[in-house]
């Protein structure tokens, strides 16, 4: 047994499991089917750690941690579900919700987005903050793909798989706080960005009807799950 | 003293309005005005957004006839296309117009106007509802209940959903019929006829308790215009503008929807945020004309369907020209519940209506395209402009009640001056008044879609009538 494979054992939500040393909380609760809602992780890109709907509790500790970057020790005591958690995820989807304009009935991802399926499985009933709802652009001068700012959740995925999978790094982030927002090359419009490849991964990367092919009517818009197909590919291990 | 009388809210009719009547010092009615109080402004919320979400977004106009909207938004980003939309695509779009024209009409009959119809205008108000319809005559509100359920489920056989399909799309439709579910549309049609059938006896039975009601709801010559189809018959999907005069004969013929901007001209009124439109050629004063049911029976030659044909024949015989009263809207919209029917049976045993080849697909080919279709209340038209990218820079709905509007106002002042007696006022006067506007079917929530140039009047009476205060503002 190698050093890096060291077994460490800890309870999640009072379940005692084992883990390889390294390996972060939302790793180890997804192997024993924990479930722990995440928004902007994504296996086979590098984590972030942005969204903190992963927060969970651990023993010993007043803070919260993200699950997704939070790497295990042992005798460590999770706890995935508490009244406060349930708080704080629906507190960052109403917020989520409230600063772009997220029109299910009428959007490309109805019924395959994942910031609706989180809002369903936590229960967000009612967004108790007022909606911004600032006026975003549509960029649709790609020939192939559309992005629809009202719909981005600023999960930065797009601009992950673009730099760490394709290598074009065609996206980044501009501005701060509520004024960020996703651009291609310096600010240009997608369709003019002479760093893409129109490989279409960011698409399919993205959690919401932010980035979708043009064309796509409501709720036409289905995405692939090709990373962890990909990973395999390379031989990459998951650990 | 001057006096004016609010209806506020008017029941019983699709979104929100009331009506103002003003009486004279001797209890006379002077005025009459019908107020649309809601709005809407999709025209401007679209503005930027891709032209392939519109038929979704534009059909959020109406819970009651959103496909209506999908039909002429999907027609109008077919236009945007520019291509050729497969064979099947269009009869089974038809099949869904036509679904959405028999579950309105029967909402309208058998749930909104059977009340007036079949307790009586005088009824007491607590009765006169659709569960004082259910009450008296349990099994014709059933019948009524299963017919709109009927028009539903084909919706939501073909659609996937009742309220908001996303199924029509630019280019045709995201999904073929399925050989049962066809199977199960048409096992139901003959009993749907049966309903009617007999809902159109009900109705000539009882319409010789209304001679007053026939005679003065908005009974007065104006234009009528629909669409008709190349052999001048009943055309709900396609076809092309037709205009009569009140003698029936023909003032404009084979307008070409594109060109509807020649031929319909808006204008806005101080009080009311639904628009008027009317005839261009003949001005704001002569160019009052109707639309929906009434009004496409009066246009054709003939319905195109043996049943329907048959019951048309009865109501052209009501006028010499083209059937004036706005009373005979209902049996209009009985007459087209049976054609729809029909024709939703000679849709469905079509060859080709099980076909996979559904959707054409392209990108823009055109920065402009016009979508015209035959809503259960009357001729509704999209407008969209795009630029390069496909995204919408502009966007013009004309929509049936819109149409109707200024002689909806005609015939409220027209019920209201025969029926109202300011000096001893009865529910029922007043009911009548508003039982004008139910026999157009408006639906206000679809007609004001518009924003801008809307000045907004309140006005404040006092217990005596005076006018305590008027704010204005313009645009």
């Amino acid at each position: 047994m190698t050093p890096s494979s060291r077994v460490k054992t800890l309870t999640i939500d009072g379940r005692p499991v084992s883990a390889r040393s390294g390996e972060t909380i939302l790793k180890v609760a997804r192997e024993n089917n924990i479930f722990i809602p995440t928004l902007c992780h994504m296996d086979g890109l590098s984590p972030v750690g942005a969204c903190r709907l992963c927060l969970v509790e651990i023993k010993g500790s007043s803070k919260l941690v993200p699950a997704c970057i939070t790497s295990i020790f042992e005798g460590m005591e999770v706890s995935t579900k508490s009244e406060q958690l349930d708080k704080y995820r629906k507190m960052i989807l109403a917020l989520l919700f409230s600063e772009r304009n997220h029109v299910c009935s009428v959007c490309v991802s109805n019924g395959h987005c994942e910031l609706q399926t989180l809002a369903q499985t936590l229960g967000l009933e009612h967004v108790h903050v007022p909606y911004l709802y600032p006026v975003m652009d549509v960029d649709a001068s790609h020939e192939r793909f559309v992005s629809d700012h009202s719909r981005c959740v600023l999960c930065t995925r797009c601009v992950r798989v673009c730099e760490e999978i394709e290598g074009a790094h065609t996206w980044d982030i501009m501005g701060r706080g509520a004024e960020a927002k996703i651009i291609s090359d310096l600010n240009q419009p997608w369709g003019f960005s002479e760093s893409c490849t129109s490989c279409g991964k960011c698409v399919h990367v993205c959690p919401t009807g932010a980035l979708f092919e043009a064309g796509k009517s409501t709720a036409e818009m289905t995405k692939r799950q090709f990373l962890p197909y990909l990973s395999l590919m390379r031989g990459e291990k998951n650990d | 003293m001057p006096k004016t009388i609010h209806i506020d809210p008017v029941t019983r009719i699709e979104g929100h309005a009331k009506i103002t009547i003003h009486l004279d010092d001797k209890g006379r009615v002077n005025d009459a005005r019908f107020h649309v109080t809601q709005f809407r402004g999709f025209e401007k919320m679209v503005e930027g957004r891709p032209f392939t979400e519109m038929p979704s977004v534009m059909a959020r106009i109406c819970g009651i006839c959103p496909v209506s909207h999908l039909i002429a938004s999907s027609k109008a980003c077919d236009r945007i296309l520019a291509v050729q939309i497969p064979t099947t695509a269009i009869l089974l779009r038809r099949v869904l117009n036509l679904a959405q024209l028999v579950q309105s009409h029967a909402l309208n009959f058998f749930h909104l106007s059977a009340p007036d119809l079949l307790l009586g205008m005088d009824a007491p108000v607590d009765e006169r509802n659709v569960f004082g319809v259910m009450q008296k005559h349990p099994e014709l509100a059933k019948k009524g209940i299963w017919l709109r359920k009927f028009g539903q489920e084909i919706i939501e056989w073909l659609g996937g959903k009742r309220i908001h399909p996303a199924w029509v799309v630019p280019g045709g439709v995201n999904a073929p019929l399925a050989s049962d579910k066809r199977d199960a549309i048409l096992k139901r049609i003959p009993e749907a006829i049966q309903i009617t059938r007999d809902a159109l006896d009900l109705y000539k039975r009882i319409l010789d308790d209304f001679p007053e009601e026939t005679r003065t709801f908005a009974n007065f010559p104006s234009l009528f215009m629909g669409l008709v189809n190349d052999k001048n018959e009943l055309e709900h999907y396609s076809g092309t503008f037709r205009f009569i005069d009140a003698a029936g004969h023909i003032v404009a013929d084979r307008v070409s929807p594109r060109d509807y901007a020649r031929y319909i001209a808006e204008s806005v009124e101080p009080d009311s945020y639904l628009k008027s439109p009317y005839y261009k050629p003949m001005g704001y004063e002569n160019g009052m004309y109707r639309v929906g049911p009434l009004a496409r029976l009066n246009i054709v030659d003939r319905c195109g369907t043996p049943l329907a044909d048959e019951e048309w024949a009865e109501f052209r015989s009501l006028g010499r020209g083209a059937v004036l009263s706005s009373f005979h809207y209902h049996f209009a919209r009985l007459i087209e519940i049976l054609f729809g029917i029909e024709m939703i049976e000679r849709l469905l045993n079509e060859p080709d209506i099980l076909s996979k080849d559904v959707r054409a697909v392209a990108r823009v080919n055109n920065h402009e395209g016009i979508g015209v279709s035959e809503a259960p209340r009357g001729t509704l038209i999209h407008h969209y402009k795009v630029d390069e990218h496909g995204l919408m820079t502009w966007a013009n709905l004309i929509i049936a009640t819109g149409h109707n509007n200024l002689a909806m106002n005609r015939g409220v002042l027209q019920v209201a001056k025969h029926f109202v007696d300011g000096k001893n006022i009865q529910e029922g006067m007043l009911n009548r008044v508003e039982a004008v506007v139910r026999a157009f079917d408006p639906c206000l929530s679809c007609s004001t879609h518009a924003v801008g140039q809307m000045p907004l009047r309140v006005e404040l009476y006092g217990a005596e009538g005076e006018l305590l205060d008027r704010k204005e503002r313009a645009s």
